[in-house]
């Protein structure tokens, strides 16, 4: 991994620095559960960073951790090179299953943040218009999330969260729970919207294909418990990149064969765990 | 659900099966009050005890004709409205506080359960001893009732608020005054809708108990007073005045509830448990 820093690199956007995070386990509350253990990672600024590894390994936990909604056990946190303490302001978060307001209309989602910093409202809902046009949503602005589709959610969630123009974002398996050409769409949505301005992204995932189309780089997490980064892939394919296409590119298909030795060992384990 | 689902070329539609039945309705009512009639009049039930159908018909005719039920309708209605709202109010921020508040919780929560499985309309006399027969007495007596119906749904609502919604409030930037404002008390207003029914219910049964253990007007001092004169058609009169009302109100409830609760996934729901 690329750990050193030598002395004219950049600040790095954000350092997990030997992070380890215990919970008591479930069920017996005696019991201690160590989710990741003197887990590592930097993340570069406007790198597109994947975490793949498999279930139950503590992906989450590490992006939960990254945002300041869970604080670790041991370790530090760094944020553009300062240390973190409590909520991560810098960071959007993209959460796996719905999280947006149900009682609000796609319109006043996209508005929540903006209103929160306290901006006006006529010029807040300006905004959030823009942004919802921009993810092809203009017309469903007055639409209540159960009104709309998985994909479409996740569009009004991605608005939501990029209008406030973070300078990091976290995913935890946001497009898990679309059909296959759905998540496609948005995977390209998504690299087009990153693209414009590269913001740092750390993305979590259990589906190789999407890791290696989206990132940069490609951590490997081992198998929980006390699960850590074992290895990582950079992912110098060209940009930009169109997630169907690229599959078929053949440096895509050996750095498939590549992560996926690494992380089959992983996944094995995994199982072997579940089934004692 | 089948029925949601209409095929195109499965017979009769739902909605026309659903707009048929009311004559089926009216029917149903007209042996009940036939069946009433011939065993009165026929002198099978006595009439003295059992009251005749025509007799209490009259009798809710003569209060609509010469007006004489509205004022009393009018104080029930009243007291039913402000023991609901008090109660409501009271439900609301007790719920959200306590839900809120683990340490006031687990210091209260004996208690409450305590408060909650006594039969608080026993607590009616000690209300007019304290507010006279007044409204007030009759206001509390609802209060009561309706705030603990407020305050579970609410209390427990709280408790299962989405966490990723929470956390996503807080990645968004809200401040602990504006997760109460925009998470906690949104998704609490969705709970005491969810219990309004109830709690309008109960707040009608707190004005109608409290008036017939005391008051000097309302519809359950109407009935009380029959009932001093053994007046059985007069009673009758009264207890289906306050079961229309009781429809009128519970009728009411919905429309306000259609209105608020837009964002509610009600359709989303019935397809998923079918």
């Amino acid at each position: 991994m690329a750990q050193t820093l030598s002395g004219n690199a950049p600040v790095p956007a954000l350092v997990l620095d030997r992070i380890t995070c215990t919970f008591p386990a479930r069920g017996n509350a005696r019991d201690m559960y160590t989710a990741v253990r003197a887990a590592s990672l930097t993340v570069q600024d406007g790198e597109f960073v994947s975490l793949v590894g498999p279930t139950g390994c503590g992906k989450s936990t590490l992006l939960n951790v990254a945002a300041g909604l869970l604080a670790p056990t041991q370790g530090e946190v760094q944020v553009f090179g300062e240390r973190l303490s409590g909520l991560n302001r810098v960071a959007g978060y993209l959460f796996q299953a719905d999280a947006l307001f149900p009682w609000r209309t796609a319109l006043d989602n996209v508005t929540a943040g903006l209103e929160f910093r306290g901006v006006a409202r006529t010029q807040a809902q300006q905004r959030a218009m823009e942004w919802l046009k921009r993810v092809g949503l203009g017309a469903h602005a007055s639409k209540y999330p159960h009104e709309l589709s998985g994909g479409m959610r996740k569009r009004v969630a991605l608005a939501q969260t990029w209008i406030l123009g973070p300078r990091m974002l976290l995913m935890d398996e946001p497009f898990s729970a679309l059909d296959v050409q759905t998540r496609q769409l948005m995977e390209n949505e998504l690299l087009g919207l990153w693209s414009q301005d590269r913001r740092c992204v750390l993305f979590v995932t259990h589906d190789l294909e999407e890791a290696i189309a989206l990132s940069d780089r490609v951590v490997v997490l081992s198998a929980g418990p006390g699960s850590r980064p074992i290895e990582a892939f950079r992912v110098d394919l060209p940009r930009p990149r169109d997630v169907q296409e690229i599959a078929l590119h053949p440096h895509f298909v050996e750095l498939h064969a590549a992560i996926w030795r690494a992380l089959k060992q992983e996944v094995l384990k995994a199982h072997e765990r579940v089934d004692a | 659900m089948s029925a949601s689902t209409p095929e195109p070329d499965a017979g009769t539609p739902p909605v026309a099966r659903v707009r048929a039945m009311w004559p089926w309705h009216l029917l149903l009512l007209a042996i009940v009050l036939g069946a009433w009639h011939a065993l009165t009049s026929t002198e099978v039930l006595p009439p003295f005890f059992f009251g005749e159908p025509l007799q209490v018909g009259r009798r809710i005719l003569d209060w609509l004709v010469t007006g004489k039920i509205f004022p009393h309708l009018g104080v029930t209605m009243l007291e039913t409205l402000l023991a609901f709202v008090i109660g409501t109010g009271l439900g609301l921020a007790a719920g959200l506080w306590l839900g809120l508040s683990p340490l006031a919780a687990r210091l209260l929560d004996p208690y409450i359960t305590a408060v909650n499985s006594m039969p608080r309309v026993i607590l009616a006399p000690i209300f007019a001893v304290w507010f006279g027969l007044g409204i007030w007495s009759k206001v509390l007596l609802g209060v009561t009732l309706v705030f603990f119906i407020v305050f579970f749904s609410v209390y427990h609502g709280v408790r299962e608020v989405s966490p990723v919604v929470l956390a996503n409030a807080r990645m968004l930037g809200a401040s602990r005054r504006q997760l109460l404002r925009h998470v906690y008390l949104p998704s609490a207003t969705a709970w005491v809708f969810a219990s309004l029914h109830a709690s309008v219910g109960m707040a009608f049964v707190g004005a109608v108990v409290g008036e017939y253990l005391g008051s000097a007007r309302g519809v359950g001092y109407l009935i009380l007073q029959a009932e001093g004169v053994f007046d059985v058609n007069t009673v009758f009169a009264g207890v289906i005045v306050l079961t229309l009302a009781a429809l009128v109100l519970d009728r009411l409830v919905s429309v306000v509830e259609r209105r608020l609760l837009t964002w509610r996934p009600v359709a989303a729901e019935a397809a998923s448990q079918s």
